[in-house]
This record gives C-alpha cells, sequence and structure tokens, in this order.
C-alpha cells in the first residue's frame, strides 16, 4: 500500500525534520573547521551543493565561510550549469577553485569518445585526486546522501580516506554520538558528508523553505533530446554526435540529478516549480539515481568507484 | 521533546540473524512507499520473489557471505514521522557497530522469533542498547504464523523479556505479536491475533515519544565547537546547545574557567532569535571579552556541571590491539579532547551473560569498567543524563584509530579536592644552584644494544665537567620500585610511565637524568616525552641491530629466550618499534663508547 499524503500534516512534520537536520550538518561543517587545516566543498552545483553552499552561510554567518570551494570541472557539464556557478561565487562572495584533469584534456578524454567509465575515472576520479593533491586538501566536504544508493547507506559522516584516497569499507571508523575522530597521519584525509541523514525529499523541502536558487535545468521546459538507450539525452552542444538512426526532438524534460550531459538522462515531466517537483518527487517510483548512466555499469559499481577514490 | 520539535525518529533493529529482521524492514521500506521500482526490480529474482536482504545488504563483502557487516541507514517517511532505521548487524565479532548504531538510535525493535523464544542474542543487544543510550523498546515477536498466532506463547515471551530489560535499564517496552512475511501487524492490523489490540508496529513507531536524556535538570549547556571572528568586534561562540535552553540577557560560566558573563545575542544560522532550544546550532556572544576556546562549556551560571579528572566509566574495546592501562590515549567528550590513561580494570563484562569477569586489559568487542584519569579536568555530566557530556571516545595516538566507546558514570573525586601543592623553591631556582641546565637523555633500543655502557660514559663525561647527573637503569629500577612488575604488554606500559614520572621529579630537582630503558613501545616513549617541557627531552636512538645485540649477549639472556626460557622477550617475540624522529641515532658498531657519549654530551648543549 502507499500513503496518500494530506498536504497539512505532511508539512508540520517535515518542517521539524528540517530544522534538525539543518542543525546537524552545520555542527559537522563547524568540525570540518575547527579540526581541519586545509578543508574544502567540493561544489558540483546541483541541488545538493546548493543546500550544502546555502548551510555553510548559515554555519558561519556573519563571518564569511572560512571554507573555500573547489569545482572538479569534467568539461562536459551542461552549460548552463557553468554559468550557475559563476553566478553563485559571485553572489556569495567564497572563494572557488577550478580543476580540470590537463592529462585527460592532452587526451581529449570525453564521454563519447572514450565510453562512461574511462571518462568518469580520467576526468572525475582522477582529476578529484589530483586536485586534492594539488591544494594538499585533509577534508573535503561532499553533498552525497545515505538515501542514494546501497553502499552509499553504509558511509560514515567522516570518511576516513588513506593516502591514496582509498575508501575501505570493512575497516571505517565507528561514529558514536556526534563524537568525530578528526586526527589523521601525513597524506591520509577524509571526505565529510554533512547531508548523509537527509533524503531526496528533505533536499527539496528545503530548498522551497530557504528559497535557495538551483539551476535551471531541474524544473521541466521543452529542450533539445535524442532517446539514447531508453534515456534522454540532451544536446546541450555540438560537441555531441547524432547518429544515423537517432533524431532530435523538443520534448518537455527535466533533470533529476545534474552531471556531465552525455551521462545524465533527463526525465518527461511537466513540472516547472518547486511544488511541482515535490508532487512529482512523491508520486514517483523511479529512484533517483535511475537516469545516471554510469550507475549502470556493472564493472564500475559505486562501491569499487568509491573504493579507488570517487567521492 | 515535543512531538512538534520531534517529527524524525531514529531507531535500530537487532535481535538474532534468522530472526527475520531483514524481511522486517524490507516490509516496512516497501509497504510505505520507500523502496523504488528499479530497486526492487534489482532485488527480485527470476520467479518473482523479493529478497529483501539484498535491498539493504549494500557491500560486495556483505553479499558474498550473506551476512551484515555494517550499520546500514535507510530512510522512510509517513504522513505523520519521517524515520531513519539503522539495521544493525547481530553477530557478536560486528558488536561494536551494533554499538555505534545504539549510539545514534533514539529507540530499538528488538527482533524474537516466537518459536524460539529468547536467546543470547536477544540480551546482548537489549544490554547494549541499554548501556548506549536507547530507553524504549519495540519488541517484535515474529513469526506468530509459526506458533498458531497463539496468545501464550506471545505473553510468555514478553513477561520474560520485560523483566530481562529492566535490569539492561531500558524504562519502556511495548511488546507487538507480527508475521514479517505475511505483513501481519507491521503497518496493517492482523485479523489472525484478534486477542491483541495494541498498535501495529508502524503505528507504534508513529506515536513513540522516546524518553530524553539531554537535560540536565533542564539547565543550559553548551560545548564551543568554534569561535566565529568577524571584523574588528563581532566574536560568537559556536555550539549545539545539548541541554536546555537559551536567551539574551541569561547569565552563564564558562567551565572549567568559572568565569561569568551575560549573553547578548543568540543567533541561528545568522539570524538573532529570541530562544535557542534544545539541539540547536547555534552562535552566541557575550558582554565581555574573555578568552574561551573549543572545549569549553557555556553553562547556565545557576546549574554548572561537575568538573574532575578521574571518573568511573564502562568501555566498548574496539580495537584489535588491546587496551594496555597506564597507555595514554585521546579523550573525545563533547569538543573537549584530553590525554586519558585507564588506571584500573575493575571488571570485563561478559557481553552475552552480564556476568563480571576479572581482567587484565581488554580485547576487542569486550565491555570493561574502568577508572579513568585525565591529563587536565574536564565538566561533564554522568551518561544517564546526557549522552553528550558524558559520552567519549578513545583514539590510539600512535594510529589514530577511533579504539573505544566509553560512557562517564560519575567522578572519583571532584577535581577541586586535589591541590597541587605550591613550593616557593622552583626548579629553575635549583638549577641556578646547580648551574647547569636539567634535561631527561632517554636512551632507548634492544637488550645488549649498548644503552647502559654509553649512559654510564656519559655520566663520567659530566662528572668531569662539574655537573651533577643520575642514571636510571631498567634492571636497577626493577629491582626497587618496579621489583612488582612483569614483562607482559601491560607491566612494560606501567613500568616505562612510573620510570617517566621519577625522571621528571629528578629534573624537577634540577639534575640531568640519563634513563636507560629498552622502552620499546612508541607510545610510551612520547608518554614520557610530554612530561617535560620543549628542548628538555632528548631521545637517544642506541640502534644496534639484532644480530649484533644477540651476537654479544653480555648477559645469556638471548640464549635463554631462544630456548624459549624467556617469554615477551623485546626482539625475539616481542615487539620493538624504534623511533621514528628521535634527536639523536647512535651506534656501537663502527664508533667507539667514549666517542658516542661525546657526541651526546654535545647534543645536551650544556
Amino acid at each position: 500500500m502507499t500513503f496518500t499524503v494530506a498536504a497539512e500534516v505532511k508539512q508540520n512534520a517535515v518542517t521539524g525534520t528540517l530544522d534538525q537536520l539543518e542543525s546537524e550538518s552545520i555542527h559537522i561543517l563547524r568540525e570540518v573547521a575547527a579540526c581541519f587545516h586545509r578543508p574544502v566543498m567540493l561544489y558540483s552545483i546541483g541541488k545538493d551543493s546548493s543546500v550544502l553552499l546555502h548551510l555553510l552561510q548559515k554555519a558561519f554567518a556573519p563571518a564569511m565561510s572560512p571554507i573555500s570551494l573547489l569545482h572538479v570541472d569534467t568539461g562536459w557539464k551542461f552549460r548552463e550549469m557553468i554559468a550557475f556557478r559563476d553566478m553563485r561565487v559571485r553572489e556569495t562572495g567564497i572563494p572557488l577553485h577550478v580543476h580540470t584533469n590537463p592529462e585527460g584534456v592532452a587526451e581529449g578524454v570525453g564521454p563519447f569518445t572514450h565510453g562512461a567509465a574511462k571518462h568518469t575515472q580520467i576526468m572525475k576520479t582522477d582529476a578529484l585526486k589530483q586536485a586534492l593533491n594539488l591544494f594538499k586538501v585533509d577534508a573535503a566536504i561532499g553533498g552525497a546522501r545515505r538515501d542514494e544508493e546501497k553502499s552509499r547507506a553504509k558511509e560514515r559522516v567522516f570518511s576516513f580516506r588513506n593516502t591514496h584516497h582509498h575508501w575501505d569499507p570493512k575497516h571505517q571508523r565507528p561514529e558514536l554520538w556526534s563524537l568525530y575522530n578528526t586526527h589523521l597521519n601525513e597524506g591520509e584525509s577524509v571526505r565529510v558528508f554533512p547531508l548523509s541523514n537527509w533524503t531526496e525529499l528533505d533536499v527539496w523541502e528545503y530548498i522551497r523553505r530557504e528559497r535557495i536558487p538551483v539551476p535551471s535545468l531541474y524544473f521541466a521546459k521543452m529542450r533539445p533530446v535524442v532517446n539514447r538507450n531508453g534515456a534522454w539525452i540532451m544536446v546541450d552542444d555540438d560537441r555531441m554526435p547524432i547518429g544515423p538512426d537517432e533524431k532530435v526532438e523538443e520534448r518537455c524534460v527535466r533533470f533529476r540529478t545534474l552531471g556531465c550531459y552525455p551521462l545524465t538522462g533527463a526525465i518527461e515531466s511537466t513540472a516547472e516549480t518547486l511544488d511541482d517537483i515535490i508532487a512529482e518527487m512523491r508520486a514517483s517510483r523511479d529512484s533517483e539515481r535511475q537516469g545516471r548512466v554510469i550507475d549502470h555499469d556493472p564493472g564500475a559499481s559505486m562501491e569499487k568507484k568509491k573504493r579507488e577514490g570517487y567521492f | 521533546m515535543r512531538a512538534s520539535q520531534h517529527s524524525q525518529l531514529r531507531f535500530i533493529t537487532c535481535g538474532s540473524v534468522d530472526d527475520g529482521k531483514s524481511t522486517l524492514i524490507g516490509r516496512l521500506l516497501n509497504d510505505t512507499g520507500a523502496v523504488f521500482d528499479d530497486q526492487l526490480r534489482a532485488a527480485t529474482d527470476t520467479q518473482g520473489a523479493v529478497d529483501f536482504a539484498a535491498l539493504l545488504d549494500g557491500l560486495d563483502a556483505e553479499r558474498e557471505q550473506g551476512i551484515t557487516i555494517d550499520v546500514a541507514y535507510r530512510y522512510f517517511h509517513t504522513p505523520v514521522r519521517s524515520f531513519i532505521v539503522a539495521d544493525c548487524p547481530g553477530h557478536v565479532q560486528y558488536t561494536r557497530n551494533m554499538a555505534t548504531g545504539a549510539s545514534n538510535a533514539e529507540a530499538a525493535i528488538v527482533l524474537v522469533d516466537a518459536r524460539k523464544g529468547l536467546l543470547t542474542q536477544t540480551r546482548r543487544h537489549t544490554w547494549i542498547c541499554g548501556l548506549f543510550g536507547v530507553r524504549d523498546v519495540i519488541l517484535a515477536v515474529n513469526k506468530m504464523d509459526l506458533v498458531g498466532h497463539d496468545e501464550a506463547v506471545f505473553d510468555a515471551i514478553r513477561t520474560e523479556y520485560a523483566e530481562m530489560a529492566r535490569a539492561a535499564g531500558i524504562t519502556s517496552v511495548q511488546a507487538i505479536p507480527v508475521s514479517a512475511l505475511l505483513g501481519e501487524n507491521l503497518v496493517e492490523t492482523a485479523t489472525s491475533m484478534p486477542w491483541y489490540s495494541g498498535p501495529t508496529l508502524l503505528t507504534a513507531l508513529e506515536s513513540l515519544e522516546p524518553s530524553r536524556i539531554d537535560g540536565i535538570a533542564d539547565a543550559f549547556h553548551l560545548p564551543v565547537q568554534y569561535v566565529n571572528r568577524w571584523g574588528q568586534d563581532f566574536r560568537g561562540y559556536c555550539g549545539t546547545l545539548v541541554s536546555g535552553r537559551v536567551r539574551p540577557g541569561d547569565t552563564v560560566t564558562i567551565q572549567p574557567s568559572n568565569l561569568r558573563a551575560a549573553i547578548t545575542a543568540v543567533y541561528s544560522g545568522g539570524t538573532a532569535i529570541s530562544e535557542g532550544t534544545l539541539g540547536q546550532a547555534l552562535t552566541l556572544t557575550l558582554d565581555k571579552e574573555i578568552d574561551i576556546s573549543r572545549g569549553d562549556v557555556l553553562s547556565a551560571a545557576a546549574n554548572p556541571l561537575e568538573v574532575s579528572d578521574q571518573f568511573s566509566t564502562h568501555l566498548l574495546w574496539m580495537s584489535t590491539q588491546p587496551m594496555l592501562p597506564g597507555r595514554s590515549y585521546r579523550l573525545l567528550c563533547g569538543t573537549r579532547e584530553v590525554m586519558a590513561t585507564v588506571t584500573d580494570i575493575k571488571h570485563l563484562i561478559d557481553v552475552d551473560t552480564q556476568a563480571q569477569l576479572a581482567a587484565k586489559q581488554l580485547e576487542i568487542n569486550q565491555v570493561g569498567a574502568c577508572n579513568i584519569s585525565l591529563a587536565s579536568p574536564i565538566p561533564f555530566a554522568p551518561f544517564d543524563q546526557s549522552k553528550a557530556l558524558g559520552g567519549f571516545i578513545l583514539i590510539d595516538r600512535q594510529t589514530n584509530e577511533t579504539v573505544a566507546a566509553g560512557r562517564i558514570e560519575f567522578a572519583l573525586r571532584r577535581a577541586t579536592n586535589v591541590h597541587w601543592q605550591a613550593i616557593e623553591v622552583d626548579k629553575r631556582a635549583r638549577a641556578i644552584s646547580l648551574g647547569q641546565t636539567p634535561k631527561c637523555v632517554w636512551f632507548t633500543g634492544l637488550s645488549g644494544a649498548g644503552k647502559s655502557t654509553i649512559a654510564n660514559a656519559v655520566e663520567k663525561q659530566l662528572l668531569a665537567l662539574g655537573k651533577h647527573a643520575y642514571i636510571l637503569d631498567g634492571d636497577n629500577v626493577r629491582h626497587g620500585l618496579n621489583r612488582d612488575l612483569g614483562f607482559t604488554d601491560v607491566d612494560r606500559v606501567e613500568n616505562i610511565r612510573r620510570v617517566a614520572e621519577v625522571a621528571k621529579l629528578m629534573t624537577d630537582a634540577g639534575l640531568i637524568v640519563l634513563v636507560s630503558f629498552i622502552s620499546p613501545f612508541r607510545s610510551e616513549r612520547q608518554m614520557a616525552r610530554e612530561l617535560f617541557a620543549p628542548g628538555e627531552f632528548l631521545e637517544v636512538y642506541v640502534s644496534t641491530p639484532l644480530e649484533v645485540a644477540e651476537s654479544r649477549d653480555v648477559k645469556g639472556l638471548y640464549a635463554r629466550a631462544r630456548a624459549g626460557e624467556i617469554p615477551n622477550f623485546t626482539g625475539i617475540d616481542s615487539p620493538y618499534e624504534a623511533p621514528e624522529s628521535p634527536e639523536l641515532c647512535v651506534d656501537t658498531v663502527d664508533t667507539g663508547v667514549e666517542d658516542v657519549a661525546r657526541k651526546v654530551v654535545s647534543a645536551l648543549r650544556l
């Protein structure tokens, strides 16, 4: 059975939850600022990053966030994402570092030529490790949530990584109460997930309550798309090859997650407002990551990618 | 906590491996719409049967072995409430992961198989729940369909469990007869058990108001997490409110300094508010400039916390390296971190039977009642009054591993009762009258490495220079001060602790102390180092290789150790951890003893 939700009751239930989640996340961000030397927040421009950025401002107000932003740019993000990123950085004044794997660029690595798995390995995982080494980062904050994927459900809030950035799921530091062990040896680091206990619905409810700006790609609009292996891929620039059997159509679509445009499937939708999105989400029978092409590669499970240093 | 402030419930599920835990959670998630179609498809076999365990066990190793290793957090909601459920591993080998889940939970569902009744696992998990702060249990008596939905079976289990739970510190138990497989009394009321008139499992979860152990007489307490400075004038103290409430104008005591101030403003997310409440992450400003840093606690002036440096505690040991009394660990309680040493293991508690056993050390997954001593006093509350101010973890100083979770039961003495006796002639005056700078030279190395020979030569050279020195030699000290100690790891730690304290007293007396001890563990040499002022302690590693030391075998000890006559001999069957960055590294293989001694004397920069 499923529940039909009385809007009013739901509203009250969620308000208390959001306050609790917000306070916990702020507590985590402050631990990072207090206990690490070179923390960064990995800003990937999507809805979770937008919430994190908002929490970062709240945690340290009225002062400027002592934690700066880092964007690992694969060079294949939606054009709107980059414009949105630059706008938010201007508005908030928080410093942003951008890193793209120079070797990947030199070799012309991209999802169309090299495939999803290789592109992700070189332009995301390897690039992330390069950037963290370059800036000598000891704590990298990310927006991952435990409800996203099965191996993420087992993830710590402060997730220890060895000097090679590897995750060992069998030997994680136990986390009791809100006591976080932040001690590291030279070269070791942690990934920190302040949104661990949030669900996708919590994120949208919070965006609505706090009026947090998010890229318009989340809202339904007529967009040029191609149906490729069952996913609607948006033609965002002229680097996208169109096969002889393919046709570009204008469809009313939106995105549930944002990543590299060739690897992110859109969903057909008419949800044009936050209220529409929340209503649509409540009715949806598919998980958030269902549109992510890279998650469907059986040889590259999330656990395996995380072991190798992926977020 | 009122329901309106607490609409999210965090609970764990525990019980024996085959009691149907995964089926129960899987069904709860599925029936509340928390499992998406694509996830359900992935967990459905070709016959159309759903493998609920596959929905929950997310690690490759778990799927390979078919068991749950680590806690998995799952999320679902109903119109009334949102839930986070931590699915805890059942196996005794993962007691620490179960305790981790319990520490973050407000309630527990304990599953019992109606056919089997209470098992060791039921008792163990209930006891750990109680130990780590869960006060409310829903007892799900499962597989009722397999006992003919018999009320007598249910009643017998309920009665027996209630008694056991009370002993474990559980204050409320709500028993519900269910069948996870058939979905009876989970989300919908079962018609098969008309004798049961209570709520379904989901209704019970929705209406459960967990008893709070986060208030000390409702008085305001906030551990300072971070000091926020902005511009010339703004200095805010950030932290999460762990007890009571706070308003502008309230008078607070800063602990442990005991200074007082008044709150001028309370900010939440940069907005000034009229009152801060439990659980909120706040920023507070005060009416005075006071030196306050992370680890201090802001407390209601009328209700300050107790302050102490010695405690009776319970510890759950979580590391494969055993806990050794006398070794110093980092202790984190609230936002304060201090060095801590276990001074005494009163007894070990068998987690299965709760029997008390004698113990010299704690092994992984064992719980012990231990006394601990801290390097400096901390503000605290007993765990039964506040998880936030009475729960702590211990961190190994070498590996940085989280090695224990603990709870403070009570202070062994009030820190204010023991004062440091002030003596008017001080260390500096004594050093001046002797015409020297006191030092501690710590020689470490294998037996037969040449430590005592070098120390001897150093003392003679110092004497010739008119300096006052004294040798503390491992063998000699073991004849007197430390003659009650053997050679186990536990005793070696205590051996070094005592000699380090003696060396400290001697430098206080103005002497140059030459300590010649194998001192095999880095942790204890680090502990010794920290007793001294910067520059006062010189670690000299006598790095003679094992083959050379063994070939010398001056005392014939290696031969006996090799023959198995001396157990725990360093270098043979007990480890030696070489220093990573000693002030001086010497050996007696290529250099004569007098030259080595000259090097040491010159390093003293007298």
